[in-house]
C-alpha cells in the first residue's frame, strides 16, 4: 500500500489479472518488499499475534454461531450442549472465550507498546486513532459476546452496562430501552446482541484493514524512534518480518493453548455456569478481566454520570494523546523521565485492574480514587510538562548506527514480560464467593487434576450409584444422557449397560395419536428426568430453595485462592475449586451450632457454606449407599466418589481435552523452535 | 430497535392480591420483567420513614408522596437498584429497607436512598388500589 508496485508476475494467467486487477502487487509491495525498520524488537510483533486472533475468533465464532441458540430460554442450554455434543465443541468453545481474553491481552501489550515508543506521533496519528477505534469496536463487541452464554454473569453484567448509558441526561432512558428492545434485559436484548456481536468483528476487520494501510503509508515506527534513512535502515518485510512475527505467534499460541487446554476456566466466572435468573443478583458483580481497570476509574467517582463519563474519557483521552505529549523525541529508551514515568502509568493500570475486582468499600474505593486521579494526571499533567521540562538524551543519527551502539537490553523486556504477566493474573483475581464468611474448603487429592488427570472410573460408576440413591431425589441432572455413560472418557459402561440404565427410568413422552401424554422406559438418548416438573416445583418441595441441578455444579462453584496463590495456580494448573467445595460441603454438616451462629429453623449448619444455614439437611450418612467393589462406605469416600461423578458431569471431555493439550504443545514446541532457527538464520546477515 | 408489538402487549397491567401478605412480610412480584416490592410495613417502619428530615435526604421525597394515603402500611416500589440496576434485598441494611450487594447502596423503609452511590430513590410503579387487598400495577 506504498505506492505504484512494479510487480510483475511471471506466470501469464496472473499477468492478465494483474493487467486488471493489481492485487498482487498490492500484496507484493505491502506484504513482500515492503520496508521494515531493522532494529524492531519483538514487541512489534503483536500486529501480526493480534491479527491472527481476529482471524481465530472470526473462524471459531462462525462455527459456534451454527450451534447456538439465540433465545433466552435456550441459549444457556445450546452452549452446554455444543459443548458436550458438538464434535470438538468444547474446544471450539475453548479457543474462541479464551481467544478473547487472549486477544485483549496483546491488544494492551500493542497499546502500551506503542506508548513507550511514541508510536502515535506525528506522522502517525491518524494510525493511532484508528487503533483506539479498533479498541473500541473490540470492547462493545467482547462485552456483547460475554452475555451470549446467558448465564448469571453474563445477566447482570449485560443489567450493569446497559445502565450505564441510562446515566446520560435527557436521552439516557431511551437509549437504554433501545439497547433492551424491552423493559429489562431479556430475549429482544439477547437477539440483539447476537446479531451485533456477528457483526462487529466485521467492522473490526475493515479498521484494521485502514490501520494497516496507514501503518504502510507512515511506515513503522521502531525502538529508537528515527525514521530509517538509507536502504541500510530497512530490511524487505519478507522474509525477514514474517519469520520474525511467525516465531512470535508460535510462542504466543504456546501460552493461549496452555488457557485452552488446561486451564479453561482460569479467567472465566464460575458464576456463569448459573443460568442467568432475574430475581437473583451475584453477590459481587465483576467484569471480564479486560475491563476491570475501566470498572475501577467508574466505581470510584461518587456520581453517577461523572463516574461514567470518567469511564469512557479513560479510553477517549488515548485519541488525545498525540498533541498531550508533544515531546520531539518518539522512543523512551532516551527518555529518562518519561520512561519512569510509563512504568508507573503500567503498574497504576494493573493496580486498577486489581481494584476492579474488590467489592467497593473502605480502602479500595480510596485507593481507587487516588488510582483514578494517577490515570488521567499521566495524560494531562505528566506527559503535556515532560515535554517542555525533560530533556533527552541524544538520539542516534540512524538506525544502523543504533544497532551498531546496541547494548544488552533483555533485563528490561524481561521486566515488560513479567508486569504484563502480573496484569493478567491480577485482572484474573477473582472475589472469594462460595467461601465468603466461611472457612476454606480443604484441599483433596484429585485422580483429575493436572496435565494428565484422568477420572477413576471405580469412582464415576461408585458416584452415580450414590448420584441415583440420594442426591437424585431432588437433584436434577439434566444436560447428561444417558448414552453419555457409555461413552469414552466416561464411567467406562459398555452401551448395552447405558441402555439397561436408562431401561429403570420411566421417562415421559408424547402426545399419542390420541393427544395424551404417557410414560415409557428410558432409552440411551434420554437425559436423567428432574425430581421436580419446574423450578417452583422444586422450591414449595424443599422449603423455599430450589435445589440446583449438579449437571455443572463443579464448575459453577468455587471460592477466592486468594493472593499469591492464583499466580501459583496458573503454573500448577490448579482448577479445582469446584470438586473442592461441593466434596467438602458434603462433609460439612455439623449436629453442633458454634456459638454466636443462629440457623434458621428448616435450615442445617454447614460449615462451608456461604452464611452457614443450608436449607439441604446432611444427605450422607456412613453405610448409606452400599458399595459392590469393596471401596469403604463412609462419608468421605461416598463423596469423593460422587464429586468426582459430578466433574465428569461438568466436564465430560476433559480426558479429551488434556490428551490433545499434550499433543499441541509437542507440536507448538517443535514448531516454535525450527520457527526460532529459520528465523536466526533469515536474519543472519541483518544484525 | 424500540420494544416490539408482543412486548409491549405483555407489559399490559397486572393485578395483585394483598391478602395473604402478613404485617412485616413483603413480596415480589414481576412486571416488565422488573421485580416489583410490596411491602407490608410494620408500624415501627412506617414511624421510622416518617421520622426523617425530608430536607436532608439524598433525593428529597416524604413517605406520604411514596405511598396511597389510606394504604400506608402498603410500600410498592420497583425494586432494581437505581446506581446500575442490581437488586437490592429486603430487610436488610441499616435503615430498615434495602440493601444492595452489588455496590452497597441502602434505601430505608420507604425505597428511599440514604447512603451508598445510588442517585435517586426506588421509583414508584404506577398502581392503583382496586379494593382494600388488591392492587393494579401498571
Amino acid at each position: 500500500m506504498s505506492g505504484p508496485s512494479d510487480y510483475q508476475p511471471s506466470n501469464p494467467a496472473l499477468q492478465w489479472l494483474e493487467r486488471r486487477l493489481p492485487i498482487l502487487g498490492l500484496m507484493h509491495s505491502s506484504f513482500v518488499v515492503y520496508p521494515t525498520p531493522r532494529n524492531l524488537n519483538y514487541w512489534w510483533t503483536f500486529g501480526a499475534i493480534l491479527s491472527f486472533m481476529l482471524g481465530m475468533q472470526i473462524l471459531t465464532g462462525v462455527i459456534l454461531a451454527m450451534h447456538y441458540t439465540p433465545h433466552a430460554d435456550l441459549a444457556f442450554k445450546s452452549v452446554e450442549l455444543l459443548v458436550r455434543d458438538v464434535n470438538y465443541g468444547w474446544l471450539l468453545r475453548n479457543m474462541h472465550a479464551c481467544g478473547a481474553s487472549m486477544f485483549f491481552f496483546a491488544v494492551y501489550i500493542h497499546m502500551l507498546r506503542g506508548l513507550y515508543y511514541g508510536s502515535y506521533k506525528e506522522p502517525r496519528e491518524v494510525l493511532w486513532i484508528l487503533g483506539v477505534i479498533i479498541y473500541l469496536l473490540m470492547m462493545a463487541t467482547g462485552f456483547m459476546g460475554y452475555v451470549l452464554p446467558w448465564g448469571q454473569m453474563s445477566f447482570w453484567g449485560a443489567t450493569v452496562i446497559t445502565n450505564l448509558f441510562s446515566a446520560i441526561p435527557y436521552v439516557g432512558e431511551s437509549i437504554v430501552t433501545l439497547l433492551w428492545g424491552g423493559y429489562s434485559v431479556g430475549n429482544p436484548t439477547l437477539n440483539r446482541f447476537f446479531s451485533l456481536h456477528y457483526l462487529l468483528p466485521f467492522l473490526i476487520a475493515g479498521v484494521v484493514v485502514l490501520h494497516v494501510w496507514a501503518l504502510h503509508v507512515a511506515g513503522q515506527n521502531n525502538p529508537d524512534g528515527v525514521e530509517p534513512k538509507t536502504e541500510k535502515d530497512t530490511v524487505p518485510f519478507t522474509p525477514h518480518a514474517t519469520i520474525k512475527d511467525g516465531f512470535g505467534v508460535a510462542c504466543f499460541l504456546l501460552l493461549y493453548a496452555w488457557f485452552i487446554f488446561y486451564m479453561p476456566n482460569y479467567l472465566g466466572d464460575a458464576d456463569n455456569y448459573i443460568p442467568a435468573n432475574p430475581g437473583v443478583t451475584p453477590p459481587h458483580i465483576v467484569p471480564e478481566w479486560y475491563y476491570l481497570p475501566f470498572y475501577a476509574i467508574l466505581r470510584s467517582i461518587p456520581n453517577k454520570l461523572a463516574g461514567v463519563i470518567g469511564m469512557f474519557s479513560a479510553i477517549i483521552i488515548l485519541c488525545f494523546l498525540p498533541w498531550l505529549d508533544a515531546a520531539k523525541t518518539r522512543s523512551s529508551k532516551y527518555r529518562p523521565l518519561a520512561k519512569q514515568f510509563f512504568w508507573i502509568f503500567v503498574a497504576v493500570c494493573i493496580l486498577l485492574g486489581y481494584l476492579g475486582a474488590q467489592p467497593p468499600e473502605g480502602i479500595y474505593v480510596i485507593a481507587g480514587r487516588i488510582l483514578t486521579f494517577c490515570y488521567f494526571a499521566y495524560f494531562l499533567i505528566v506527559l503535556p510538562l515532560l515535554s517542555r521540562i525533560e530533556t533527552p538524551r541524544p538520539v542516534p543519527n540512524s538506525i544502523s548506527e543504533a544497532i551498531l551502539a546496541k547494548g544488552g537490553k533483555a533485563v528490561a523486556s524481561i521486566a515488560v514480560m513479567l508486569v504484563a504477566a502480573g496484569a493478567l493474573f491480577l485482572g484474573s483475581m477473582r472475589d472469594a464467593r462460595a467461601s465468603e464468611g466461611s472457612d476454606k474448603p480443604p484441599g483433596n487429592k484429585w485422580s483429575f487434576s493436572g496435565p494428565f488427570g484422568k477420572y477413576d472410573r471405580g469412582a464415576l460408576q461408585r458416584g452415580l450409584k450414590v448420584y441415583k440413591e440420594v442426591c437424585a431425589s431432588c437433584h436434577g441432572l439434566s444436560y447428561v444422557a444417558f448414552r453419555n455413560l457409555a461413552e469414552a472418557g466416561g464411567p467406562g459402561y459398555s452401551v448395552a449397560q447405558a441402555a439397561a440404565f436408562a431401561s429403570e427410568y420411566k421417562v415421559k413422552d408424547g402426545p399419542n395419536d390420541a393427544g395424551d401424554m404417557f410414560e415409557r422406559p428410558g432409552r440411551p438418548a434420554d437425559y436423567f428426568p428432574s425430581p421436580f416438573p419446574n423450578e417452583q416445583a422444586a422450591r414449595a418441595a424443599n422449603g423455599g430453595a430450589a435445589p440446583p441441578d449438579l449437571s455443572l455444579i463443579t464448575k459453577a462453584r468455587s471460592y477466592g485462592r486468594g493472593f499469591p496463590m492464583f499466580i501459583v495456580d496458573f503454573f500448577t494448573q490448579f482448577q479445582e475449586q469446584g470438586p473442592d467445595y461441593v466434596s467438602a460441603l458434603l462433609q460439612g454438616f455439623e449436629d453442633k451450632v458454634p456459638e454466636g451462629v443462629t440457623i434458621p429453623d428448616g435450615s442445617y449448619y454447614n460449615k462451608y457454606f456461604p452464611g452457614h444455614a443450608i436449607k439441604m439437611p446432611k444427605p450422607l450418612n456412613d453405610g448409606q449407599v452400599t458399595y459392590d467393589d469393596g471401596s469403604p462406605t463412609t462419608v468421605a469416600q461416598y463423596a469423593k466418589d460422587v464429586t468426582t461423578f459430578l466433574m465428569w458431569t461438568a466436564e465430560p471431555h476433559m480426558e479429551a481435552r488434556k490428551r490433545l493439550g499434550f499433543q499441541v504443545f509437542v507440536f507448538l514446541i517443535l514448531f516454535a523452535g525450527l520457527m526460532y532457527f529459520t528465523k536466526k538464520k533469515v536474519w543472519a546477515s541483518s544484525h | 430497535m424500540n420494544p416490539d408489538a408482543s412486548t409491549i402487549a405483555a407489559g399490559a397491567p397486572i393485578e395483585v392480591d394483598l391478602s395473604p401478605v402478613a404485617e412485616g412480610q413483603d413480596i415480589k412480584v414481576f412486571w416488565r420483567g422488573k421485580p416489583i416490592y410490596i411491602s407490608h410495613r410494620t408500624k415501627k417502619q412506617i414511624d421510622e420513614a416518617r421520622a426523617v428530615n425530608v430536607a436532608s435526604l439524598p433525593d428529597p421525597q416524604s413517605d406520604e408522596a411514596r405511598v396511597k394515603s389510606g394504604h400506608e402500611q402498603w410500600l410498592v416500589v420497583i425494586g432494581i437498584c437505581t446506581h446500575l440496576g442490581c437488586i437490592p434485598i429486603a430487610h436488610e441494611g441499616n435503615y430498615d429497607g434495602f440493601f444492595c450487594p452489588c455496590h452497597g447502596s441502602q434505601y430505608d423503609s420507604s425505597g428511599r436512598i440514604r447512603q451508598g452511590p445510588a442517585p435517586a430513590n426506588l421509583p414508584v410503579p404506577p398502581y392503583t388500589f382496586v379494593s382494600d387487598t388488591k392492587i393494579q400495577i401498571g
